[in-house]
């Protein structure tokens, strides 16, 4: 590594904030993967690979992933959880790569809800 | 590097790698790979994240579950259930006590929820061996600015409006420290960071060199460049190993970066740094001790002035300030002299990092906006006394420092408030203590530190601590005299007026704070033999009530003397000569039935 100058070393801070977002937990939309028993059998696994992948690919940087547990609709796995910011949380089901990318892309980044994958809005009351 | 989807922030301070950290880490790293999610799920280990008492512990992002105590062999249940099923584990977070309902989130924990962080910002965040994590968390951005927007003049105005006070003890404004030592003539100038932190049981400094070291070094090049030094210092015990690993890496990866060194940022402003390590004596804190052990002779104070603005080491014009001080330079630097103003109160701004051990049940590493009580750094973050004991008093200052008693919790942490309890703000020691302190021990205890620690230059520091040493001693073992309390008192005044340096003028506070505070205390064990607390055994008798002894040998059992006797089921009898006052029997009585006075 050269000395910098400055506009490297803002590259640098761009590019390493890129990595490091996901500690300082601010992102505009978090995806909940499912991952019980019943999700990893029916492909979670495989769609949170193509959900990472997709990211990576189109250089994401604001959108969170997490897991969870069974939602308790293991006839529908896969499923995932989508929250953006400010809006209700939807749920999704039957879930394939190509499906969650398309998620990805229209309403994890965009905001627009994929209607036609969409299981639910909103999430169950706790007691 | 971009895939990943959670980071696991396991803390490698200090306190977490004592209690098997690395283990931790290790196994975690282990684990993941087993199930492939090395590739989804990354491991950071960073600095101190200040809640010692739980450690090791580990915060996960983004969810921000806050996980405590784990061990080796509570980690493939973890990595299955949490990071490979999605199901948090409840029984490895976080809760008050063990009928309280567990806290997942870290920013709900009230240990965390009443801290505001500026010095330590960035702890348990960033993985202090990466340059780039620091970066990004807008590492050395006060400095491109500093470099590119300012002039030196304007940085030593903005220091000053902020207000910031020493962090070391003393609280001297280090906006006007920095102008002396500009306007001081001479060259070369140096710059130091003082990383001798030597109060029992203090790790302040520590922990920010061991979660931060680039804002350190960031703080102190901002300070060259507004005094006009090209060589910085950083004098750390060689106690601290960790700290100091970490401190020659980051200096290591500065250089690389050219954000250390020759023409730092194409600015053409040359700064290079060198670590010190320190042979570990207290009195090296006090600056010129510090800068005559950094020239390599014996570590003593000298006369002031010449201060050190004047005439430092090597005789040329010199700024000390300690770690905490300059990690909050960079952040004033970013976020303006306004904003660091607006913490705390009107003579004390910002915050204050304390260590906060002794009686309480959450011990650990807190920073505080300055202003807060101390009721509220006890009970509120510190989760109060273990036990159901009373709170009793806080130490704070560590041996220069005085006590505060319960009555006084009320109390603001503030330079002046505290000194005009008899206490000082010090470097952030913060003792608690509960019913079972002696006060009369504990003074005698911090005395034996400084009385140890003194160089010996002045006479009175010298020889007058060993002498109220021994005075105490004397009270503790019931020797006590009446004449005892006023000889204390004025040989304290003659050792802080004629001592030359900090160490000697302070020795006597926690003497002269206890003798105002708890001075029925000190009576007790003059005049009736007594120690209130039931800590200085040489006052204790131990005897058996016969009303409540059932005669179940337990207490002849662990008596290490032989001192008990007595038949089986009945009442039993303990030979005062040959009790050693050890307390076995007191603690393994099932009944009650021995009686402690």
């Amino acid at each position: 590594m050269g000395k910098l100058t400055i506009e490297e070393l803002r590259k640098i801070r761009e590019k390493a904030k890129r990595s490091t977002n996901l500690r300082d937990a601010q992102g505009k939309a978090k995806i909940t993967v499912h991952m019980g028993t019943c999700g990893i059998a029916s492909g979670a696994r495989e769609v949170m690979d193509a959900l990472l992948d997709a990211i990576d690919r189109y250089g994401i940087r604001d959108v969170l992933v997490t897991t969870s547990g069974c939602a308790g609709l293991c006839s529908h796995e896969p499923m995932a959880t989508v929250e953006y910011h400010g809006s209700p949380p939807v749920k999704y089901a039957k879930l394939t790569p190509e499906k969650i990318e398309r998620i990805l892309l229209e309403h994890a980044d965009k905001g627009h809800m994929v209607e036609e994958y969409a299981l639910a809005i909103g999430s169950e009351k706790m007691s | 590097m971009d895939k990943f989807r959670s980071h696991l922030l396991v803390c490698t301070g200090t306190g977490c790698v004592s209690n098997g950290a690395f283990d931790v880490k290790k196994a975690l790293e282990m684990e993941l790979q087993k199930h492939k999610l090395e590739q989804e799920i990354q491991v950071i280990g960073t600095g101190c994240n200040g809640f010692c008492e739980r450690g090791p512990v580990m915060l996960v992002q983004p969810e921000g579950i806050f996980y405590q105590r784990l061990t080796v062999k509570d980690i493939p249940y973890l990595v299955e259930e949490h990071f490979l099923k999605g199901r948090p584990v409840k029984k490895l977070m976080y809760s008050p006590t063990l009928k309280e309902d567990k806290v997942p989130l870290m920013r709900d924990i009230g240990f965390f929820k009443d801290q505001i962080l500026v010095a330590l910002r960035n702890r348990g965040m960033i993985d202090p061996e990466v340059i780039e994590d620091y970066i990004a968390h807008d590492g050395y951005m006060a400095l491109e600015r500093v470099l590119t927007e300012m002039t030196p003049e304007q940085v030593i105005t903005e220091i000053k409006n902020s207000q910031l006070r020493g962090r070391g003890g003393a609280g001297f404004p280090t906006g006007l420290k920095w102008e002396f030592c500009k306007r001081a003539q001479g060259s070369p100038k140096y710059i130091v960071c003082n990383g001798d932190e030597g109060d029992p049981g203090a790790f302040m400094d520590r922990s920010i060199l061991e979660a931060d070291p680039h804002c350190v070094l960031e703080g102190m090049t901002i300070g060259a460049f507004a005094i006009g030094a090209q060589e910085g210092i950083l004098y750390v015990r060689d106690e601290y190993p960790l700290a100091i690993k970490r401190l020659r890496i980051a200096i290591k990866q500065a250089m690389e970066f050219g954000l250390l060194g020759n023409d730092i940022l194409g600015s053409g402003f040359n700064f290079n740094v060198r670590v010190v390590r320190g042979g570990g004596a207290f009195v090296c804190g006090e600056e010129t001790a510090l800068m005559a052990s950094i020239e390599g002779v014996e570590g003593r104070p000298r006369f002031r002035p010449p201060f050190p603005a004047q005439k430092g080491i090597w005789g040329k014009p010199t700024n000390i300030n300690n770690v905490e001080t300059w990690a909050n330079v960079p952040a004033i630097m970013l976020r303006g002299a306004e904003w660091f103003a607006s913490l705390g109160t009107k003579t004390s701004k910002g915050t204050k990092i304390f260590a906060l051990v002794g009686a309480i049940n959450n011990s650990g590493l807190v920073e505080v906006p300055m202003g807060i009580s101390i009721e509220r750094i006890v009970f509120d973050i510190g989760g109060g006394i273990p036990g159901d004991k009373k709170f009793k008093a806080v130490q704070i200052g560590g041996p220069s420092g005085g006590c505060i008693p319960a009555e006084l919790k009320d109390t603001i942490i503030d330079y002046e408030s505290l000194t005009r309890t008899g206490a000082i703000m010090g470097s952030g020691g913060l003792v608690v203590m509960d019913e079972t302190t002696c006060m009369v021990d504990l003074a005698r205890y911090f005395l034996e530190f400084t009385q140890s620690e003194s160089c010996g230059k002045c006479t009175f520091c010298r020889i007058g601590t060993k002498r109220m040493l021994e005075i105490l001693t004397r009270i503790c073992q019931g020797d006590g005299r009446a004449e005892d309390i006023p000889l204390l008192e004025d040989l304290a005044r003659k050792i802080s007026e004629s001592s030359l340096c900090g160490l000697g003028q302070t020795a006597p506070n926690p003497v002269l704070t206890t003798l105002k505070y708890f001075k029925s205390e000190y009576e007790a064990h003059i005049y009736n033999k007594k120690c209130p607390a039931h800590v200085c055994t040489k006052l204790l008798t131990f005897t058996i009530n016969p009303a409540k002894c059932i005669g179940c040998t337990l207490c002849t059992k662990s008596c290490p003397t032989g001192a008990i006797s007595g038949e089986r089921k009945q009442a039993h009898v303990i030979d005062q000569v040959k009790c050693i006052q050890c307390g076995q029997c007191f603690y393994v009585c099932p009944v009650e039935a021995i009686v402690r006075e």
